[in-house]
């Protein structure tokens, strides 16, 4: 274990703004008057609804299903009634088909108990179908199905399972303060994570500005796992998972190719301690934390947030905004994305809202590209932002697929150092799209 | 709760606190105190040659370019430097034309700021030396008082110079390529010798350059590579025919200090990769040797910037950096 910490090359160095947070514990945030669950809400299919207008659903209820191997089922945060199913607004800033429950305001909000078997004794595919059944999504924005990361192909040999908790995205202290207050629940995790793919060792990457989470997680380390806590250099993009799996086993997933085909899962760490959780208390996956933080917020907190609770319940719980509050942000402020929309919904992989007020919104204006090398300074992949900007602008999108577009990763790094504000990667954001609509409609 | 809007802006929502004019400004105050040498040792002619070649680049660009370009201090700039390649004596009307057409034909024709290959400051230079070599290479000595002209400053546009009054003193490359006389270290590096305005107080210049290194505004791999190349070649050749002139003397004399600090890191003109960054400084290093030891011209710095800024697109597209994840440094799958 390097104790200075380890770290990759390039990468940028967003002022952390943590402070406002990290120290807070986690609270639970009450139940509203009304929830509203996208069926949207993960990466690959969305789900089936099963219920219609009318029905009455207790908390933790299956309300739409899996639809299909990369899909998992939505529920019920809260019983109540369902109001309606209809077009409303998604966090990604589209309108999402979405079902919309009246929380029942005489109920005490009791789940039923233990839809989720006990984790002893089950079978690696018991527990993954058990995974699947509980909703489970990656919790650090992707939301990608946890089950699928814990079903490798067979001739691929997994030999890593590293567990991400570099939290580098500013403001953001989720996966801090899960760490720090529930390592023993990141162990468990851990444990039903390694068994699941066969893996021996397990390392635990955490960016050096989380030290009680750091020693938090050291002290209760279990003697029969072979598990390191690794402390990270605090740079951004320290998270991404190519980043880390470089940073930890020296290796580069090669272009184009996933994790696995290095021997490595990553997990993020919020996502680990609820798989824990589901096993531990039967309850699918309901609720989240999520860091409301900023300078343009009343009270900045950690909560524990019903999922589907709406923006603006949030917000006013939080102390409601400050008269600067100019821009509200999903997810940290490097990826995250801006919200129109106070009926919002935080969905299962909503890890923070950011209030950044007046000051702290990007200028306008833009210069002229000014040759100055930041951008590929900056680029954690090592391509060349600059010139692909310029391609961009000019629609020429071949040419960008063959300087490596599709490496990418819209971290954010280049428009952050870019001293003429061109905004890089929502150029190359659209780009893909464009290239992705190219390639679907020519196989049409 | 209700507000009547928010910011909609995309990811990152976040910017750093670098901006263009920033930059460009940085440079600028970077060039301060080498303005104050200058007007130290060749008195108020310098101040005037400098003014009015930087009103020329300002003037020009307000009348070219689009609205508001003023403001990102770019062509302040090239004013600044252009008045800085210039001796202190030369009439104010060709400092001026010399900022109209660093700006005009260096900058202007290609689309304006970032879309220039060469460094504009530097094609205000080439022209005005291929127009009026005379004036260009007058270099008065530095004046008894300092409200003392340097030369014929004031001459009509068109009409030669009056020299008469005005002793032409000698630069030490001109006395060490056509007399084979050395000057002392200390002198020229702390500028007491003849040249052009900026080319004579070294001190000044690294001090601004690390600055603007520090700040990340210029790449400190292109002035630390052209320094390099010129010592190693230089000394080289020195040892093998101690006529030529050891490290120490190429580096501190003529205007290499300001051009590989200063015109070099143009990053409009300069690449943007490290590596490419690297090979720029040593075609330049190299370039001022041959020139210097073997060229018809006793100074080579201007020229071996504008033919290395010609390469900049060729030394970029060889030196992209390797994308993650593909070729060496991949693990075998």
């Amino acid at each position: 274990m390097n104790l200075f910490g380890l770290t990759f090359r390039h990468g940028v160095h967003p002022p952390d703004s943590k402070e406002l947070t990290e120290h807070i514990p986690i609270r639970r945030m009450p139940f509203m008057r009304r929830i509203a669950l996208p069926l949207r809400q993960h990466a690959g299919k969305p789900a089936r609804c099963l219920v219609k207008k009318g029905d009455r659903v207790e908390r933790g209820d299956k309300i739409a299903e899996a639809d299909g191997f990369v899909s998992v089922p939505i529920h019920a945060s809260a019983a109540g009634t369902v109001a309606d199913i209809d077009w409303w607004p998604h966090p990604d800033g589209s309108m999402a088909e979405t079902v919309i429950i009246d929380v029942d305001p005489h109920s005490p909000q009791i789940p039923r108990p233990r839809m989720v078997p006990k984790w002893e004794g089950l079978s690696a595919d018991e527990v993954r179908k058990a995974v699947q059944e509980a909703g489970l999504v990656g919790l650090g924005g992707a939301a990608f199905p946890t089950h699928v990361k814990l079903s490798p192909p067979a001739d691929l040999p997994i030999d890593w399972l590293l567990v991400n908790g570099a939290e580098c995205e500013p403001y953001l202290t989720t996966d801090h303060r899960v760490m720090a207050e529930h390592p023993d629940r990141v162990h468990f995790g851990i444990r039903i994570m390694m068994q699941c793919l066969g893996v021996k060792r397990a390392v635990i990457g955490v960016e050096r500005n989380k030290p009680d989470a750091i020693a938090a997680l050291q002290e209760t380390i279990p003697e029969d796992l072979d598990v390191t806590v690794q402390p990270l250099v605090v740079k951004y993009p320290q998270g991404a998972e190519k980043m880390l799996i470089q940073v930890v086993t020296g290796k580069e997933v090669p272009s184009g190719k996933l994790p696995m085909h290095v021997g490595a899962v990553v997990q993020n760490v919020g996502s680990i301690a609820t798989i824990a959780e589901i096993f531990e208390t039967g309850q699918p996956l309901i609720e989240r934390v999520v860091t409301v933080t900023g300078k343009g917020v009343g009270r900045p907190s950690n909560l524990i947030v019903p999922v589907g609770t709406l923006l603006s319940d949030v917000l006013d719980y939080c102390g409601g905004l400050t008269d600067d509050a100019a821009e509200i942000v999903f997810g940290g402020p490097m990826m995250g994305t801006s919200q129109p929309d106070m009926r919002t919904p935080i969905i299962k992989g909503t890890t923070g809202i950011v209030v950044l007020t007046r000051d702290q919104v990007k200028p306008k204006v833009t210069y002229p590209c000014i040759k100055c090398g930041h951008c590929l300074d900056a680029c954690p992949v090592f391509l060349n932002p600059s010139q692909l900007g310029i391609l961009a602008q000019a629609g020429r999108y071949d040419e960008m697929e063959s300087l490596h577009l599709g490496d990418c990763m819209i971290c954010g790094s280049c428009s952050y150092v870019c001293p003429s504000n061109i905004p890089l990667s929502q150029m190359f954001a659209l780009s893909k799209n464009a290239l992705r609509k190219r390639k679907t409609t020519k196989v049409a | 709760m209700d507000r009547p809007r928010f910011e909609l802006t995309a990811s990152p929502h976040i910017k750093g606190p670098d901006s263009t004019p920033r930059i460009m400004w940085s440079v600028v105050g970077s060039l301060v105190p080498v303005v104050v040498a200058a007007s130290w040792y060749f008195g108020v002619s310098a101040l005037l040659v400098i003014t009015v070649a930087t009103l020329g680049a300002v003037g020009t660009e307000r009348v070219l370019g689009p609205g508001g370009t003023l403001r990102d201090g770019s062509a302040a700039i090239t004013g600044l430097l252009l008045g800085l390649t210039l001796p202190a004596g030369i009439p104010l009307w060709m400092a001026l034309l010399g900022g109209i057409i660093a700006i005009g034909l260096g900058k202007m024709v290609f689309g304006g700021l970032g879309q220039n290959v060469f460094n504009p400051a530097l094609i205000g230079r080439a022209f005005l030396q291929a127009a009026f070599p005379e004036g260009l290479t007058t270099w008065p000595p530095a004046p008894e008082r300092w409200f003392q002209l340097a030369g014929d400053n004031f001459a009509l546009p068109f009409m030669s110079p009056d020299l008469e009054p005005f002793v032409t003193g000698a630069t030490p490359l001109g006395q060490m390529k056509f007399e084979g006389i050395g000057t002392a270290p200390l002198d020229l590096f702390l500028g007491a010798t003849g040249g052009s305005l900026g080319e004579t107080a070294a001190v000044a210049i690294l001090l601004g350059g690390a600055y603007l290194a520090l700040k990340k505004y210029l790449d400190w791999r292109i002035p630390v590579s052209i320094f390099a190349t010129v010592a190693l070649l230089s000394q080289t050749v020195h040892w093998i025919s101690p006529e030529y002139p050891g490290a120490v003397f190429m580096l501190f004399s003529g205007g290499l200090m300001l051009g590989a600090v200063y015109m070099a890191t143009d990053m409009v003109t300069s690449p943007t990769t490290p590596k490419g960054a690297w090979l720029y400084g040593l075609g330049i290093g190299a370039l001022v040797v041959l020139i210097r030891l073997w060229g018809g011209l006793p100074e080579g710095v201007m020229y071996a910037i504008l033919l290395m800024n010609a390469m900049v697109p060729f030394i970029n597209r060889a030196t992209q950096p390797r994308v993650f994840g593909t070729g060496r440094g991949v693990a075998a799958p």
